[in-house]
């Protein structure tokens, strides 16, 4: 895990809110005991009280066919993971489409360095408690040159950091199949993406090339040097996400449910003071607000909304009557109108 | 966990899901009619509403509301020239029902998107500007969808609004589609009058159409009755991994394609023939009782058989046609036109074989459905094919499973998908695809020639020698008494093949040929001996494929590129390093080795009598040389 820069004021606020990043705490003590519990489901198979809704079921089976087409088609696939609900969601899926295999393919993160801490204590607990290794890749090019997304503005900072840290990692490990979270339901452009979608050796994605993609035969050739990224909950909404999540019982990171969080505020939105890093202006003080977050990513980058949805059963109620889009609180996305399928050409996932 | 929350919900979800498509021509209003299906059942957020109407406003859309086809054209490029170009998938729910819609686009250069909205659809919903009727784009979705076997049509006829919602111009234009669609045998086709840009009838009936006693849009899609066929159809386990993790472990993974199965249920693998006994069907939530058509599951059979990617697990008395040449129907999606007799890879299932389209039954010409002669199909062409695989597949007729009759064939260039295909039927069963028997068969010619016909093919590199290396060869079987021909390269280019040029079509072209002219040498009895470049691999297996085995006798004239260039006999390889000839192996163009060639010659250096010798021998040692005696005579007459 990287190190992250600390002061009085920080271990204060988060000693308050019980999200610690000073080992145990009975946040922690929860967290350990909830996914060592989750990896002794896949030990020992206890079976299920009650079967899966017909349409998860569905999505599920369609998801874990696409993994193992993947798995038996190429020769070094990777599975990128991010943290959030929908990489929690793939990964659960992977566990489960080769038991009592183990996912027989790698795991990556493409770290910002500007994850909040929460998710990288997450992260790691979780492949530990899993045996599973974890790839972590951080663009230190883009460090050296001093790249964050304070200083740089999250276009650039996304850019270098994310899509250029991205393709930097696949080139080094030489993946030819990558593994991502994307749903259609989330922007346009990715409505219109294939499930096997094909990468030039660059990584650029040709959006009016794309290949026909009929019934469940995905194509998956391609020369050496190119690649395929691999969408396999394409055809999940939001809705499914957590329906899935709840029915599963699969453990998220605490974030996503309401707790007291040291915040700011910035343009009309609400952000999350994580560290020290958060430049405040003279006199200004974080305030500690009862805050969760529908969607995880760098935490300068990502707004929170107010709520008092502690459980999934409260974030589900709160989504049948939500009125924004869970992407409202990405500011990448609102850089200008086609701005996600630019990113996507460049190579973002 | 369940709360009262999740338990509503997921309610709705037990109704099921709905995958549809929605086909029109350009301006039938596709994408308005599905933002207003999104925004009337609040599947459009605030912040999405707010940057539609500052894209509306920047667009000029009417009136200064919203324009909702903006919603759906998620790419920049489509949003330039202001039609849809790509297949979108979107995705809406109401209280009874989810919904998966593709949005496909209505102009003829893009029919192939069509089709992959199709595929997957269990109902289609054409649309139809009431102001224009059935047009020839209509008619050509229709029968797509009958293509793809998508069982249920919605005919939404539109714009309603423009023809004062007359209900005379309405059932003038459904009685024009039904004679249209009569006879093409889908399960239902229903009707509706509607206007997606005033909303009429969309979600809820229309109160300017009191005449229209039938359902609203959403109405009818939320109660239609999706029966899943593939519960009913044949047991077809398509094996999709191995699952090995240990040596105490060793099960099939999968998705049940169509039907159900049980432990204990006795299996067969179609292609080999060997059969088991369900052992246990495993899953990461515990061993199940049953599985039915749509579970992953993994198989764990009670005996140790060889079973890997590709085989299809069956029952015994329901199994899938087995064949390596079929008839087909096949919708080309390619710039690049079809080759007769090019090998493509074929990807049915799990199952990847190289096959070539053999012949062309007829074209189907899309405004009169009528079937017409062709030697090619062109982008969005659709046609009925001969299809020959390299190695046996296991299917179904893709109308009894659109599961195991599907596949796509793939170009082994360029990687991409150049046709979808639907399996109509098994030729080998049809006596007329036998060539016609002979009056003097093959081993008659042979016991009166005195040896085994045979093709010695000569491959390598411009310059190895192989033409030299053939002509010695010849020349001392003909001493030996052997009947003997030569082809090579130039003499068949100056005669039969002299209207190919040299691109990667006519290469094809080219050896295809060749290997029928061989073919045909070797029923007369000859020896046939083939000096040509062949650079690819799968043309001389298509070669060999043509043949009996035996019969092909791979010559690999292995001369380094460094040596056959510094020998450059033609001064080809000069003029291909200056740039004047382009495509040249060896320089700008691949050579593929053989594999397991079964002869290969050093050819770099030595005599070429002595790799000439070294044939020879090696026709003596396979029986090709000696006399065949024991050929069972065969003057069936």
């Amino acid at each position: 895990m990287r190190r992250r820069p600390s002061d009085w004021r920080l271990k204060e606020m988060t000693a308050m809110s019980g999200s610690s990043l000073l080992g145990a705490t009975p946040a922690t003590v929860a967290l350990d005991a909830s996914l060592e519990a989750y990896a002794r489901r896949f030990r020992e198979r206890p079976g299920r009280a009650k079967p899966l809704s017909p349409q998860l079921r569905r999505l599920e089976a369609e998801s874990i066919f696409i993994m193992r087409e993947v798995a038996a088609s190429f020769e070094k696939p990777v599975m990128l993971y991010s943290i959030g609900k929908d990489s929690s969601v793939m990964l659960h899926l992977a566990l489960k489409a080769f038991w009592p295999s183990p996912p027989p393919f790698s795991f990556l993160h493409v770290d910002t360095t500007w994850k909040f801490s929460e998710m990288i204590v997450f992260r790691d607990l979780i492949m530990k408690k899993l045996g599973l290794n974890l790839l972590v890749h951080v663009n230190e090019e883009g460090l050296r040159r001093g790249i964050s997304p304070y200083a740089s503005g999250s276009g650039l900072h996304t850019q270098v950091m994310k899509t250029e840290g991205l393709r930097q990692a696949l080139d080094a490990y030489g993946f030819d199949a990558a593994f991502g979270g994307a749903r259609r339901d989330e922007e346009k452009s990715r409505a219109k993406e294939r499930i096997f979608s094909f990468r030039s050796q660059s990584h650029g994605w040709d959006p009016k090339n794309q290949r026909p993609e009929l019934w469940t035969l995905y194509n998956t050739r391609k020369a050496p040097g190119e690649s395929i990224r691999v969408f396999p909950i394409s055809n999940w909404t939001e809705l499914d996400i957590w329906s899935y999540l709840a029915e599963e019982e699969i453990p998220i990171v605490p974030l996503y449910f309401s707790a007291q969080r040291p915040t700011i505020e910035r343009g009309g939105q609400i952000f999350m003071v994580d560290d020290d890093r958060t430049p405040l202006a003279p006199g200004e003080a974080p305030q500690m607000r009862g805050v969760r977050f529908r969607t995880l990513g760098c935490y300068p980058l990502t707004a929170a909304v107010e709520s008092p949805a502690a459980d999934i059963d409260a974030v589900i109620a709160e989504m049948l009557t939500a009125t924004t889009s869970e992407r409202s609180g990405r500011l990448i996305d609102h850089d200008e109108s086609g701005s996600m399928e630019k990113k996507k050409r460049e190579g973002y996932f | 966990m369940t709360s009262a929350v999740t338990a509503r919900h997921l309610a709705s979800a037990e109704k099921g899901l709905l995958r549809f498509i929605t086909c029109g021509s350009v301006d039938d209003g596709k994408s308005t009619l599905i933002g207003r299906l999104l925004y009337d059942t609040r599947l459009i957020f605030e912040d999405q509403l707010a940057s539609l109407q500052v894209e509306s406003a920047r667009r000029g859309a009417r009136g200064g509301g919203i324009d909702f086809s903006l919603l759906l054209d998620g790419l920049e490029a489509e949003r330039e020239q202001g039609i849809t170009i790509d297949v979108a998938y979107r995705f809406f729910a109401t209280g009874r029902r989810k919904f998966i819609v593709a949005d496909t686009p209505g102009h003829e250069q893009y029919t192939r998107n069509m089709a992959t909205g199709a595929s997957t659809a269990d109902l289609a919903v054409i649309l139809i500007d009431a102001r224009k009727g059935v047009l020839v784009q209509t008619r050509r979705h229709t029968f797509i969808n009958h293509l793809l076997g998508v069982p249920r049509i919605v005919l939404a006829v539109n714009k309603m609004d423009l023809v004062g919602y007359s209900q005379a111009r309405f059932e003038e234009i459904v009685a024009d589609y039904m004679a249209m669609a009569a006879g093409l045998g889908f399960k239902s086709v229903t009707p509706i009058p509607l206007s997606a840009l005033e909303g009429e009838n969309v979600i809820a009936p229309s109160a300017l159409m009191p005449w229209w006693t039938g359902e609203s849009l959403l109405g009818f899609l939320e109660e239609v009755e999706v029966e899943d066929a593939r519960l009913a159809s044949a047991m077809r386990f398509p094996v999709q991994w191995v699952n090995r993790p240990h040596l105490d472990f060793r099960g099939f993974s999968g998705t049940l394609a169509s039907g159900a199965l049980a432990p204990g249920d006795p299996v067969v693998v179609a292609r080999s023939g060997k059969t088991s006994k369900i052992r246990a069907v495993v899953t990461a939530d515990g061993d199940l009782e049953r599985a039915e058509a749509g579970d992953a599951v993994t198989l764990v059979l009670e005996h140790e058989i060889d079973i890997s990617r590709g085989d299809i697990l069956c029952a015994p008395s329901a199994r899938p046609t087995v064949a390596r040449q079929f008839l087909s129907h096949v919708l080309w999606m390619h710039e690049e036109e079809l080759q007769l007799g090019r090998p493509y890879l074929l990807k049915m299932g799990a199952q990847s074989v190289q096959a070539v389209v053999s012949a062309i039954r007829h074209r189907l010409d899309i405004n009169t459905l009528s079937p017409a002669p062709a030697e090619t199909l062109e982008l969005n062409g659709m046609g009925l094919c001969e299809i020959t695989t390299l190695q046996p597949v296991a299917f179904d007729p893709y109308r009894d499973n659109r599961e195991t009759g599907a596949f796509i064939l793939i170009d082994r260039f360029t990687h991409q998908t150049v046709a979808a295909g639907m399996v109509e039927a098994s030729l080998q069963k049809a006596t007329h695809v036998y060539s016609q028997a002979m009056d003097v068969a093959k081993p008659a010619r042979s016991v009166l020639k005195g040896h085994k016909p045979a093709v010695l093919w000569f491959t390598g590199l411009s310059g190895a020698g192989k033409s030299t290396i053939a002509s010695l060869v010849e020349r001392r079987l003909s001493l030996m008494g052997a009947h003997t021909y030569s082809l090579d390269g130039d003499n068949m280019r100056q005669g039969l093949n002299k209207d190919l040029g040299f691109s990667d079509a006519d290469r094809v072209e080219n050896i295809r040929r060749i290997g029928e002219v061989a073919r045909l040498f070797v029923d007369a009895g000859l020896i046939v001996t083939a000096s040509f470049i062949s650079p690819f691999r799968a043309e001389r297996d298509m070669v060999r494929s043509l043949l009996e085995p035996g019969e092909f006798i791979e010559i690999f004239v292995d001369t380094p590129l460094s040596v056959a260039e510094q020998r450059d006999p033609k001064g080809l390889y000069r003029r291909a390093r200056t740039g004047e000839i382009g495509n040249f192996t060896g320089i700008s163009s691949p050579y593929e080795p053989p594999v397991d060639p079964e002869i290969r010659l050093l050819a770099g250096e030595g005599d070429p009598a002595v790799h000439a010798a070294t044939v020879v021998e090696y026709l003596k040692m396979a029986g090709v040389l000696a006399r065949a005696e024991d050929a069972p005579l065969d003057f069936s007459i």
